[in-house]
């Protein structure tokens, strides 16, 4: 396990003192050595990552400037697009079928000197909070093996956490990022909806997926991002403003910041991980910021409303998987058996069970009293958010209800799983920025992530807060 | 038996003209090899996003204008159905809160027809079954082209306002030269670029209620439109008075059987889970925007029209109303305008425009107006006559262009002195004296013999008119 971060990665590639190839080949030999324990990668870009890296030695070698992230190894969650090399989804659907382009995160990497790894493990389509969804197997907590990583970006949080790649990409539409960074005791981040391009992303919920990076560190989180983030024209959702540099203050601490702390994000968790969140509240406030209790009722109903609108969207994105132009194709006698036996055969239960839940939820007659109303929801939550702003600086609440919990554990009872995201659902909804950091440990000495929540294009701040979180857990 | 009214709506479906698709950069154009305008968005790949094209809002704004539209901020939508054509499975299209609504359209006869929206959406791909016919069960398969999934669309839904297969008829010719006349379509159904569906029900004269409607595809024509709607209505009576009921249903025009055939029911129909689509944002062109393409508008048909009808002196007969609607409508009222506004007789410059010049509109269309007018003109100051001057128009059409004095001097054509006229005429004379002194004495169909022999003479370049004219004179 390597301990480097990314930050120093760079620094040491940039100046010559030690070669991105060397970086990439230790790497390589970690995950062939032992990520048969975790399975957090699905295809390791081997020859891909090599030749990416003596590339970037070559700019090095000639003096020119890589890029910020110059030879720093990313592991890439399976369902962002990398040109001619295999893009899964976690999907038997998806199996074998090379994109022919790339992600603008994967060519915003290249262009930043980071060298891409391979593609991680995830829940089928990012549906899930374990990595259990996946069709190729699940991936294991290196943190401890018996216990999930958390999802859908369970593979990305889990390379990380087992030091085969300092940084990870990954996406997050109800918590998917945040909650499997908790599990794994790594800092994951959702940006701002629309601050991060989403073409490539292969599309869950369209309204609410947001592409973000995990590290081992909040610095790190932040170099990254601002790599990631900026306007980009093939996402018509991506915002048009330059995006403000995080990394400069980051570590300008939280003297005079009003930090809310949500009862909300805290009350229904399990003790152990409340009571790590109401520690941090305290060295906050310790440390100068002026922190508060605030209730913010209107979270409660953020799950429901997120079960109706994000399988109403994957209902429709993922139709295009019927055999017809790409991906698996089950033949049958006519263009609908034949869409019916690839769709049998291609999806996995828990996907199965998204899409027939949003097809009722937008169908006529049902439409209103379920896509309708919690769309009404989501903006009463948005509202929510928007008065507690009005106080707050930033809101701080728990990431997860528990620490990573056993494999198995809940894949025969859906709504226990749903339940891993009621407390990342709301910032979704919102489009709002969040982070977990690490923060101390569980009763079972598993890692627990606090979560500091910010307003629209609040990452600036946000990093700032969850920086001196990361320090005062030290 | 009771009188019925039939009640007619019509969606028509307009390609745009644009350069590129509605969502991506790919090509938009007609006949090309399969599959060769397309990228990520036109197949749907997993990851790719629609970007929306700024010129086919353009044109899309520029209908809603020109058909009168309030243009309002709007949303777009999936449609989402299953089909191996929809790349997506879904179509982004403009459902509760389309670009353009509450508008009309008059009919050259003054009649309004209410327009309900004028809507954008993306085209589908395109089928063609491969398989031996007839067998239910042979082995059967189908090619899809894609090239023209993603190609911008407008949707103009009518208001149930049209009464008879003509008024539906003059309304999709209308429509037709409107969408040419914004630029924002060639209007061209034989290649698909406008496609008519006709919403088609009868009811008891005097009622207020709608009877059920059947709506029918597959309306190659404006002739077809017309068959079809008629054919639908004697069915639909035919099934009332035979004490039935109208299912509502979609139906196929057969245009070589020439009925309309059940296609699917109401029941069959699908549920289309509308929802906002969330990969675009709202569309709402600002006032600037507005104002500028209202005030971008040409002239339309109708004005057109008014134009021609007050070149001709305000009072056109039916010939030249069928002239004026057969010129506007191939788009060679320019020609007329240019040639009347440079002293040509309009009614001169209407009739050839919509003969010889229609005859072939495509050269018609590249017809230097100058070179029409200074042709008329020699023609109506007798330089030419009109057997020249045709012989001339033909010429230049088919040669792309010219100068018609020059032309006409090439073919032999140069116009004769009035003493050399004269000259002629004397020797024709001279030559014939029985025929001349009948001539004189009333024989009037004499005139035909004189006038044919000083032509033989002047080998045709004598102008005719010239000649009758002369030979009366002397007979006094």
């Amino acid at each position: 396990m390597t301990t480097a971060t990314a930050a120093s990665v760079a620094a040491a590639v940039r100046s010559g003192t030690r070669s991105a190839r060397d970086v990439t080949d230790e790497a390589l030999a970690a995950v062939a050595a032992e990520d048969d324990r975790f399975h957090t990668f699905l295809d390791v870009m081997s020859d891909e990552a090599k030749a990416q890296a003596d590339a970037v030695d070559a700019l090095v070698a000639n003096g020119h400037d890589p890029g910020p992230l110059a030879g720093v190894p990313v592991a890439l969650k399976d369902n962002l697009c990398t040109r001619g090399f295999a893009t899964t989804c976690g999907s038997r659907i998806l199996e074998g079928w090379r994109p022919p382009y790339d992600a603008t995160v994967v060519d915003a990497l290249r262009r930043a000197g980071a060298v891409a790894l391979g593609k991680t493990n995830m829940d089928e389509f990012a549906m899930g909070s374990s990595t259990e969804n996946s069709a190729f197997g699940p991936t294991r907590n290196p943190r401890c093996i018996e216990k999930v990583p958390g999802g859908s970006s369970g593979g990305s949080a889990a390379a990380v956490a087992a030091g085969f790649a300092p940084l990870g990409l990954g996406s997050d539409t109800g918590g998917s990022i945040r909650q499997p960074a908790a599990l794994c005791g790594v800092v994951g981040m959702k940006p701002t909806y629309g601050r991060v391009s989403r073409y490539g992303l292969v599309a869950f919920a369209s309204s609410l997926d947001q592409i973000g990076p995990f590290a081992t560190t909040v610095e790190d989180a932040a170099l990254l991002y601002d790599v990631i983030a900026g306007h980009d024209p093939m996402d018509s959702t991506s915002l048009p403003s330059t995006p403000e540099p995080t990394l400069s203050g980051i570590g300008d601490g939280v003297e005079r910041i009003r930090i809310g702390l949500c009862r909300d994000l805290v009350d229904g968790c399990a003790s152990d991980v409340a009571s790590r969140v109401l520690e941090a509240a305290d060295a906050l406030a310790t440390a100068g910021a002026k922190v508060e209790e605030v209730s913010v009722p209107e979270f409660s109903y953020g799950l429901s409303a997120y079960y109706l609108i994000a399988p109403a969207e994957a209902s429709s994105n993922l139709a295009r998987y019927d055999g017809v132009r790409y991906g698996l194709r089950v033949d049958g006698d006519d263009v609908e058996a034949m869409n019916t036996a690839t769709r049998t055969a291609g999806f996995g239960a828990e996907v199965k069970r998204r899409v027939m839940l949003g097809t009722y939820a937008l169908s006529a007659g049902y439409y209103d009293a379920y896509y309708a109303q919690a769309q009404r929801v989501r903006t009463l939550v948005m509202r929510a958010f928007d008065r507690a702003y009005e106080s707050y600086d930033v809101l701080l609440g728990a990431t997860a209800p528990t620490t990573a919990f056993d494999l198995g554990a809940k894949v025969d009872d859906p709504m226990a799983m749903y339940m891993n995201d009621v407390c990342t659902i709301p910032s979704n909804l919102s489009g709002h920025p969040a982070i977990s950091v690490p923060f101390g440990t569980g009763e079972d000495g598993l890692p627990v992530g606090v979560q500091v929540l910010a307003p629209a294009l609040g990452e600036a701040l946000m990093f700032r807060v969850a920086r001196a979180v990361e320090v005062l857990a030290q | 038996m009771s009188e019925w009214e039939t009640v007619i709506g019509l969606e028509v479906h307009c390609e745009l003209a644009t350069k590129t698709k509605l969502f991506c950069g790919c090509r938009n154009a007609f006949g090309d090899e399969p599959n060769v305008n397309i990228c990520p968005n036109c197949i749907g790949l997993p990851g790719s996003l629609p970007v929306l094209n700024e010129q086919a809002v353009e044109l899309a704004m520029r209908i809603g204008a020109a058909l009168h539209c309030d243009i309002r901020p709007s949303v777009f939508a999936r449609k989402n159905y299953f089909y191996p054509d929809q790349a997506k499975d879904y179509q982004i299209s403009q459902y509760d809160l389309p670009l353009n609504v509450a508008g009309w359209l008059d009919l050259p006869d003054g009649f309004r027809v209410g327009v309900t929206r004028a809507h954008m959406e993306e085209d589908t791909g395109k089928l063609t079954h491969i398989g031996a016919s007839g067998r239910i069960n042979a082995a059967q398969h189908a090619l899809v082209d894609y090239n023209r999934s993603g190609v911008p669309l407008v949707e103009i839904v009518s208001e149930p306002d049209m009464r008879t297969s003509a008024q539906a008829r003059a309304y999709a010719s209308e429509l037709r030269g409107i969408l040419v006349a914004t630029g924002a379509s060639d209007g061209r159904m034989e290649e698909g670029s406008m496609r008519v569906d006709a919403n088609v029900s009868v009811r008891p004269a005097g009622s207020q209620e709608f009877g059920t409607r059947c709506e029918i595809k597959n309306l190659n024509s404006f002739s077809s439109l017309g068959r079809a709607i008629d054919y639908e209505v004697a069915r639909q009576i035919a099934l009332l008075e035979g004490g039935g009921v109208v299912d509502q249903e979609t139906r196929h025009w057969n245009e070589s059987a020439g009925r309309t055939e059940a296609l699917r029911s109401k029941e069959e129909a699908n549920d289309y889970r509308y929802f906002p689509e969330p990969d675009l944002v709202p569309l709402a062109p600002d006032a600037p925007w507005r104002d500028r393409v209202r005030a971008s508008l040409g002239p339309m048909p109708a004005d057109r029209r008014a134009t021609l009808v007050t070149a001709l002196g305000g009072d056109p007969s039916a010939a030249e109303i069928d002239q004026i609607n057969a010129v506007v409508d191939l788009g060679l009222d320019a020609l007329v305008n240019a040639a009347s506004d440079a002293g040509a007789p309009a009614s001169l410059a209407l009739v050839r425009a919509a003969n010889e010049v229609a005859a072939q509109s495509e050269a018609g269309l590249r017809l230097d107006p100058g070179a029409f007018a200074s042709l008329l003109t020699m023609e109506a100051s007798g330089k030419l006559s009109a057997t020249q001057s045709k012989a001339v128009l033909a010429a230049l059409l088919e040669r792309g262009g010219g100068d018609p004095a020059v032309v006409a001097k090439e073919m032999g054509f140069e116009a004769m002195s009035a003493d050399s006229l004269m000259a002629v005429i004397d020797e024709v004379v001279a030559t014939n004296p029985d025929e001349w002194t009948r001539f004189l004495d009333g024989e009037d169909k004499l005139m035909g013999f004189f006038t044919s022999k000083v032509m033989e003479a002047t080998a045709k370049k004598a102008n005719g008119k010239d000649v009758a004219a002369e030979l009366r004179r002397r007979r006094g």
